[in-house]
Parts: C-alpha cells; sequence; structure tokens
C-alpha cells in the first residue's frame, strides 16, 4: 500500500462504504432511507442459504443408528444449542432452539468473513464492476439492528401471548420496586429497549472494530503483515465465535424472561 | 453508515431462515438422536435384564446342583443300609442253614446210636444166651431165659 496519508485515508474509506443499491432508480447510488445494501443483504443469504443447505443436508440423511461425520457435527451443534436452551429456558417451545441455532452458525459464518483477506472480495467485485464492496455483514449496523429487532419483536410477542396485556403492563407499573408507578415505567421501557440496542451494537461493534485493524493491518509493508495480521487473525477467531456465542446466548436469555412471571 | 433498508431485508431474510430451519433441519436431527438415545438406554436395560436373568440361572443351577448332592447322598445311605439289611439277613439264613445241619447231624448220629445201641443190646443177649448156655449146658427153657435176660439187659442199659 502507499505511504501517503491522503492515499490511505482514501483506502480506509473506500473499505467501509457499502454497496449501495437505491430502491427509488435502481442504481448503486444512495436513495436515503429506501437503499439497500447489496454486499451486506447478498453475502448474508449467501451464507444463510450455505448453513440452510448443509445443516439440511445432514437433517434428510439423519439416523438413528451410528451417524456419519457430518451428521455427526451437526448433532455435536445442536445438541451444545440445545443444552444452553435448556439450561436457560424451563418452557417448551419449538421456536428457540431452531432460533438459537439460526443465529450461532449465520452470525459465526457472517462473521467469519472476517477471516479473509480485507482485499480479497472487494477485489473481485470491483473487478465485476462494483464501486464499493464490504465483505463482511455483520461489520454492518444495519445487518445487528435488524437481527436484534427481530429479536425484540418476538421478545414482544411472547411476553403478551404468556402474560397478555394486563400481566405486562403490570409489570411495566409493579416492578422492580412495588408502588413507585411512573418510575418503574421509566426503567423498564429503558431496560426494554437497551435490549436490542446493546444486542446489536455489541456484534457490530466488535466486527467493525476487527475489520478496520485488519484493514489498518493491510496499509503496512507486506513483508511484516503476516506478523500482525497473523497474530490478530488468531485472536479473532476467538473474538468472532465468543460475539456468535454471546448474540445466541442473550436471544435465549431475553426470550425466557419474556416467558417468566415476575412475581 | 446510515440506518436503511437493509435493515427490514435483513429481518426478513433472518425470518425465512429460522423458518427452514425450524421447520426442516431441528426436528428431524433432534428426532433422530433422541430414538438413539432410547435405543441405547434400551439397550442397557436389555444387558441389565440379561445380567440379571443370568444371575437368577446361575442361582438356580447351583440350588439344583445342591439338591442333586443330596438326594445322591440319600440314594447313597438307602443302597447302604440296604447293602446292611442284606448282609444281615443273608447272616441270619446262613445261621439258620447251620443250625438246621447240625440239626440233622445230630439226628443221624443219634440215630446211628440207636441202631448201635440196638445192636450192641441184641449182641449182648445173644452173648449171655450164649454164655449161659455154656455155664448150664442144660436144656432150659429158652424163653424164661430169655426174658430173664432182656430184663437184665435192660437194667443195665437203665444204668449205662
Amino acid at each position: 500500500m502507499s505511504e501517503n496519508p491522503a492515499d490511505a485515508s482514501a483506502y480506509i474509506q473506500h473499505h467501509l462504504v457499502n454497496l449501495p443499491l437505491n430502491l427509488h432508480n435502481f442504481t448503486f447510488t444512495s436513495g436515503g432511507f429506501w437503499t439497500l445494501d447489496v454486499d451486506t443483504l447478498g453475502i448474508a443469504i449467501v451464507l444463510g442459504v450455505l448453513f440452510c443447505w448443509l445443516f439440511r443436508l445432514a437433517a434428510k440423511k439423519a439416523t438413528a443408528g451410528v451417524p456419519r461425520s457430518w451428521q455427526n457435527f451437526v448433532e455435536i451443534m445442536i445438541d451444545f444449542v440445545d443444552s444452553q436452551v435448556k439450561e436457560t429456558y424451563n418452557g417448551k417451545s419449538q421456536l428457540i432452539g431452531p432460533l438459537a441455532l439460526t443465529i450461532f452458525v449465520w452470525v459465526f459464518l457472517m462473521n467469519f468473513m472476517d477471516l479473509l483477506p480485507v482485499d480479497l472480495l472487494p477485489r473481485i467485485m470491483g473487478a465485476m464492476g462494483a464501486p464499493y464492496f464490504r465483505a463482511v455483514p455483520t461489520a454492518d449496523p444495519n445487518l445487528t439492528i435488524g437481527l436484534a429487532l427481530s429479536v425484540f419483536c418476538l421478545i414482544i410477542f411472547y411476553s403478551l401471548k404468556i402474560k397478555g396485556f394486563k400481566g405486562v403492563g403490570h409489570e411495566l407499573m409493579h416492578s422492580p420496586f412495588p408502588y413507585l408507578l411512573p418510575v418503574n415505567f421509566i426503567f423498564r421501557v429503558i431496560e426494554e429497549f437497551a435490549k436490542p440496542l446493546s444486542l446489536s451494537l455489541r456484534l457490530f461493534g466488535n466486527l467493525y472494530a476487527g475489520e478496520l485493524i485488519f484493514i489498518l493491518i493491510a496499509l503496512l509493508p507486506w513483508w511484516i503483515q503476516w506478523t500482525l495480521g497473523g497474530a490478530w487473525a488468531i485472536f479473532h477467531i476467538l473474538i468472532i465465535t465468543l460475539q456468535a456465542f454471546i448474540f445466541m446466548m442473550l436471544t435465549i436469555v431475553y426470550l425466557s424472561m419474556a416467558h417468566e412471571m415476575h412475581s | 453508515m446510515s440506518l436503511n433498508a437493509t435493515l427490514l431485508g435483513q429481518m426478513l431474510t433472518f425470518a425465512v431462515f429460522v423458518w427452514f430451519t425450524m421447520k426442516f433441519v431441528w426436528p428431524p436431527v433432534t428426532k433422530a438422536m433422541h430414538e438413539r438415545q432410547k435405543k441405547i438406554a434400551d439397550g442397557l436395560a436389555a444387558a441389565e435384564q440379561g445380567e440379571r436373568d443370568l444371575e437368577i440361572a446361575r442361582h438356580k443351577a447351583a440350588e439344583e446342583l445342591r439338591d442333586a448332592r443330596i438326594k445322591a447322598a440319600e440314594i447313597l445311605e438307602q443302597a447302604n443300609s440296604r447293602a446292611a439289611q442284606i448282609i444281615e439277613e443273608g447272616k441270619v439264613k446262613s445261621r439258620e442253614e447251620g443250625d438246621r445241619l447240625i440239626a440233622l447231624a445230630h439226628s443221624d448220629i443219634e440215630q446211628e446210636r440207636e441202631e448201635v445201641k440196638q445192636q450192641l443190646r441184641r449182641e449182648v443177649v445173644d452173648f449171655a444166651i450164649f454164655g449161659a448156655e455154656k455155664i448150664l449146658q442144660k436144656n432150659i427153657d429158652e424163653s424164661v431165659q430169655r426174658d430173664l435176660l432182656n430184663n437184665l439187659v435192660a437194667e443195665v442199659e437203665k444204668s449205662a
């Protein structure tokens, strides 16, 4: 890379812009809210389909006999997620297990894109005519907020389903402190809205920072990049797994809280 | 990096993937896992049952063996007592036989003695008559003499 500060800054800037699709006229320009980040959504969908396909492969051939290697791996994943769900959430739900599994694997795969060389996908897509391309979907706040909002909707849905409007209202008014109505209400509303916000910004922040550091490492002379790049990549393996796990775990915890009555 | 419609697209995509997992991935795999779990549990239970059966059979065999041993001892004892009885019976029989033989011999001897006695008596009478004839040299009434001598012989016999 160039030693010129202006070039370096342009390089970084270029790496931090998504490929926009203007939904008003379907051009690669920004259209305000009605813009799709094609790179984010595209990679997310590709990875999601990959996940569904691979796991469906094992599910189709699932036998109660001796499992083959891929089925074995899928079973380990499902068992791991299932045990986490059972530890936290004591009830019967058809949704929470699959939801947690999808979150864990999908978010992990999207995080994993961070370990590809920072210029690999942007160069390939650039050669195909895309002016911008960001390879890590979870470094786009739109995606993480989308995930967190979905979880938030589920929290609200289950709260209402289990406790009813009256139960939720009662909970909002009378806890954590008995008979401190307005304070309780403000506390609880802040608490509820903090859930999706923290969920999405944690994931986004970690991956954005990770990506940025990879970009900065890419600015070093080529013969020294492997030292920092290698170290950061190895450390990042831990981070991407941990962030996927945290997102899954918090989803389970929030949903189990939605199921439980505050007495 | 402003919020845009990607968010909505992401929510939709997410919903689809979760639905897919919930419908086509999670249930078959968990079902297979549960089935395997049940299979293994059944297998373990069967093994345990088999072990218990074996234990029972072993018990039964030991009991049977003990019974057989007791029975064998009984039979042996019976045989022993039977043998003793037979020996005893044989002993008694042989003693009886011996006694009978002895009695027979005794009676033979007695008979013989009687005969010898008769003969002796006759001979003694003859001798006496002969003696008397010689001494008297006289014709005497032989029958009177004979009676006399017979009495004499009887007296001799009695004293003998």
